[in-house]
């Protein structure tokens, strides 16, 4: 119990905090932080499996993030049967041509020894694909993207349960990592980490302009939701009785039946939808609780050990007769795969899929500085990373107000300084991340709750 | 005639473009490499570092306008850049001596270098976002064109114009100008040779009585200057705005890397690698082939190979090529 002391104090400040937030600002506003810390907390379990149990850098969160989104959409909204119709059949043939040309490049690799002549084959097979994709594809593309493209103008998705496309964003990230794996984790951690980070913006590009396929900027709207809408909360039976009860003193202090019914119908608004987000928040918990438990299953196992065996001395991992690559390789699909999931959850969280909203600075950077803070290697760590800096990130913009108008109360209203500070409150967010990352690193290199290794 | 006319198309729209946009590349990528090679990290403060200089030459360039200080068809822009070079000088220093030392002190391994900086960047950003806003800004003033596109087709009698701008000639002499006295200075002065031995071989050079704090306080003065008037040159011929900058930092890593890390020629012709890959491959050649093809042959579609939303992504696909065929860049950096 001892060992766990400062996990429980971490956690109940944690805790109290977002406590904190719903009785002082609204109860709303706190399980929607609670949401995307419980979001953050997936995807830096993600990371910390790359980084702090195998010692991988993945600068790449971003892309992960963004393909568990994509595949929210492509799993839960209906399909667009007359986009189907008009070009389905172009991006089939396209799917097969791409199948084909990869089966005839491992053909002419196996097949032949290496040498000039077969660097050319190659070379010749990959520019007749293009070319034939190409010319395929446009025609199709160009058919999809003119039915009712204020409405659709893409291919539509499979029309299933969005619950799906968690499983499904968790494949989509783990084949995108099988690639990057096979062709970045070679490289030294630094170039790892720029590699990573260009490839994810590239798949952020892919899906920003491939309109057939995600709508790109023109987002998608309106998906699906696992949990009921406020709106009809609002007319059941069941949920009114149930909001009355609960504020039963409440409305017995008012006389009048037409006052009542309006606060009523007031608290039954708000209630509804602090209602969805505490669903969402327990479907949430329920993922964090599983993977916590697997990961805290795998760090302990022998395998957990081999891992931090590889991280903490490579060659003699290798000497001992482990599989360095192969390792590196499934772990790296293993962690984007939690990425992976952890955006499907996003997108369905938000009922919405923006593919310009994916930036660098969210979905990568911050991720890291929630690992980083909370204590890479510890899965406790990293999910209160995850809880702490998304709560500072929300509650950045509040406490500068306070303390600018702290610091600056001397100074009158419409002192010039006093008046631009107040107006660039949301940037300090980024310097409040910023020192807090630089003060970690420097006195607590380690974490909040740094990785402990008990050795029996 | 045809035949020149296709050749001005592709000069107008590709070669001086691209020229300029690659003069860009090239200081912020020596500035990475510089401190690839010296400092030993990957620095992902780059693009906000560049930003916080513009964003000092652009307050000094307001001031000078305010106090009717200009430089007649040249940019005011160009009398702050000294101004704004010291201050990011200083700027730099300090982030070192807070920041940086330490962990060069204590020999941390280069990622946890590149994690500090990205504490750097958030910092950086913000102070630059707080100062003067995350908007876009244009603080370009003097004479805008040095060959107006109507001019050329008057002087020449051609169906093509050729424009250039002032900001473009202005980028690309600067440019020559800066690298060669950069070069000039690391291959022909003791102390450019002091810090490529530094570079080098750190050990071998401390042996042989090398200040290394000299060397790391020079390199960050290159540094700054690179960073301010790279990050200048690119408001100019742009516009300023923070989250420009911040995503520049990727072509930039692209530049270094494909030139070679460590290596700061290899990273001056990196930057005119990608900015010329870029531009090439999401141009539509449509007009130049109607222009060069006889009339049967003439193409109806754009002729366009990749759409130009994947600007960025097409020199990310280079890295990723070179990274996978010649880890080391195209002329020898140092060995990944």
């Amino acid at each position: 119990m001892r060992e766990y002391k400062n996990v429980i104090v971490a956690y109940s400040i944690m805790i109290l905090l977002i406590i904190l937030v719903g009785v002082f600002q609204s109860w709303g506003i706190a399980l929607s932080i609670l949401n995307l810390c419980l979001i953050s907390a997936v995807m830096t379990m993600g990371a910390n499996i790359q980084w702090g149990y195998a010692g991988l850098i993945n600068f790449g969160v971003m892309g992960y993030t963004a393909l568990g989104g994509l595949a929210a959409v492509l799993v839960s909204v209906a399909p667009v049967e007359e986009a189907w119709s008009a070009g389905g059949i172009n991006i089939i043939a396209c799917f097969f041509i791409i199948i084909g040309m990869i089966f005839s490049i491992r053909y002419v690799l196996k097949k032949f020894t290496k040498s000039k002549k077969r660097t050319y084959g190659i070379i010749s097979l990959i520019v007749i694909g293009l070319v034939l994709l190409r010319l395929v594809s446009e025609p199709g593309i160009e058919n999809i993207e003119a039915v009712d493209p204020a409405k659709t103008g893409f291919l539509g998705g499979l029309g299933m349960p969005i619950l799906f496309s968690w499983i499904v964003g968790g494949f989509f990230a783990a084949g995108l990592a099988y690639i990057v794996g096979k062709v970045a984790l070679g490289l030294r951690a630094d170039y790892l980490a720029i590699a990573t980070l260009l490839i994810s913006e590239i798949v952020i590009a892919v899906i920003k302009h491939e309109d057939w396929l995600s709508r790109g900027v023109k987002n998608v709207i309106g998906l699906k939701r696992p949990v009921p809408y406020e709106i009809d909360l609002q007319n059941t039976p069941w949920f009114i009785n149930l909001v009355e009860k609960f504020n039963s003193g409440k409305l017995k202090l008012i006389n009048s039946v037409a006052e009542r019914q309006d606060v009523l119908n007031q608290l039954v608004i708000d209630a509804s939808s602090v209602y969805v987000k505490l669903c969402f928040a327990g479907m949430f918990l329920i993922v964090v609780i599983i993977l916590l438990i697997i990961t805290q299953k795998a760090l302990y196992s022998p395998w957990g050990r081999m891992m931090r065996a590889i991280r903490d001395n490579e060659e003699a991992a290798n000497a001992m007769g482990k599989n360095v690559v192969k390792e590196h390789l499934l772990i790296f699909i293993l962690g984007s795969a939690v990425v992976g999931i952890a955006g499907a959850m996003m997108v369905t969280h938000d009922g919405l899929f923006t593919p310009g909203s994916y930036r660098p600075m969210r979905y990568t950077f911050l991720i890291w500085v929630m690992v980083i803070v909370g204590g890479s290697g510890n899965n406790f760590g990293a999910i209160l990373g995850g809880f702490a800096v998304w709560f500072l990130w929300i509650e950045a913009a509040p406490i500068a107000l306070f303390l600018i108008n702290l610091f600056t109360s001397h100074l009158p209203d419409t002192n010039a300084i006093k008046l631009h500070l107040i107006d660039s409150v949301p940037y300090f967010r980024f310097l409040m991340m910023g020192i807090g990352l630089l003060l970690i690193m420097r006195y607590r290199p380690k974490g909040i709750i740094p990785e402990k290794i008990n050795i029996k | 005639m045809d035949f020149i006319n296709a050749i001005v198309l592709l000069l107008n729209y590709i070669f001086v473009p691209a020229l300029a946009y690659g003069s860009q590349l090239a200081i912020g990528a020596i500035f990475v490499t510089l401190i690839y090679g010296i400092l030993r990290f990957a620095n992902f403060a780059t693009g906000d570092m560049m930003s916080f200089g513009t964003m000092v030459a652009i307050l000094f360039t307001w001031y000078f306008q305010s106090i009717g200080i200009s430089l007649g068809v040249l940019p005011t822009a160009l009398i702050a850049i000294p101004f704004a070079i010291i201050f990011m000088i200083l700027y730099m220093l300090t982030i070192d001596k807070l920041v940086f030392s330490y962990y060069r002190i204590k020999k941390s391994p280069p990622v946890q270098l590149a994690m500090v900086s990205i504490g750097v960047m958030f910092v950086t950003q913000a102070i630059v976002r707080i100062i003067i806003g995350p908007f876009d800004r244009r603080f370009f003033d003097g004479e805008k064109f040095i060959l107006k596109a109507t001019e050329f087709k008057e002087m020449t009698g051609l169906n093509e114009g050729l424009t250039v701008k002032s900001t473009q000639v202005i980028t690309i002499l600067i440019t020559i100008i800066l690298v060669s006295i950069l070069f000039w200075f690391l291959n022909k002065t003791k102390t450019g040779k002091s810090m490529r031995a530094y570079s080098d071989n750190e050990d071998l050079a401390l042996l042989s009585g090398i200040d290394p704090k000299k060397v790391v306080m020079i390199t960050w003065i290159i540094a700054g200057i690179l960073a301010t008037i790279g990050g200048v040159l690119y408001g100019l011929d742009k516009s300023f705005k923070p989250f420009t900058y911040f995503n520049n930092m990727l072509p930039i890593f692209a530049a270094a890397i494909v030139g070679g890390i460590g290596n700061p020629f290899g990273a001056f012709l990196g930057g005119y690698v990608i900015a010329f890959a870029e531009i090439l491959i999401t141009y539509a050649y449509k007009k130049f082939f109607t222009y060069i093809l006889p009339e049967t042959l003439e193409p109806d579609s754009l002729i366009q190979l990749l759409s130009t939303d994947y600007k960025f992504a097409v020199s990310f696909s280079i890295l990723v090529i070179v990274l996978l065929f010649r880890p080391t860049g195209i002329f020898k950096g140092r060995v990944l």
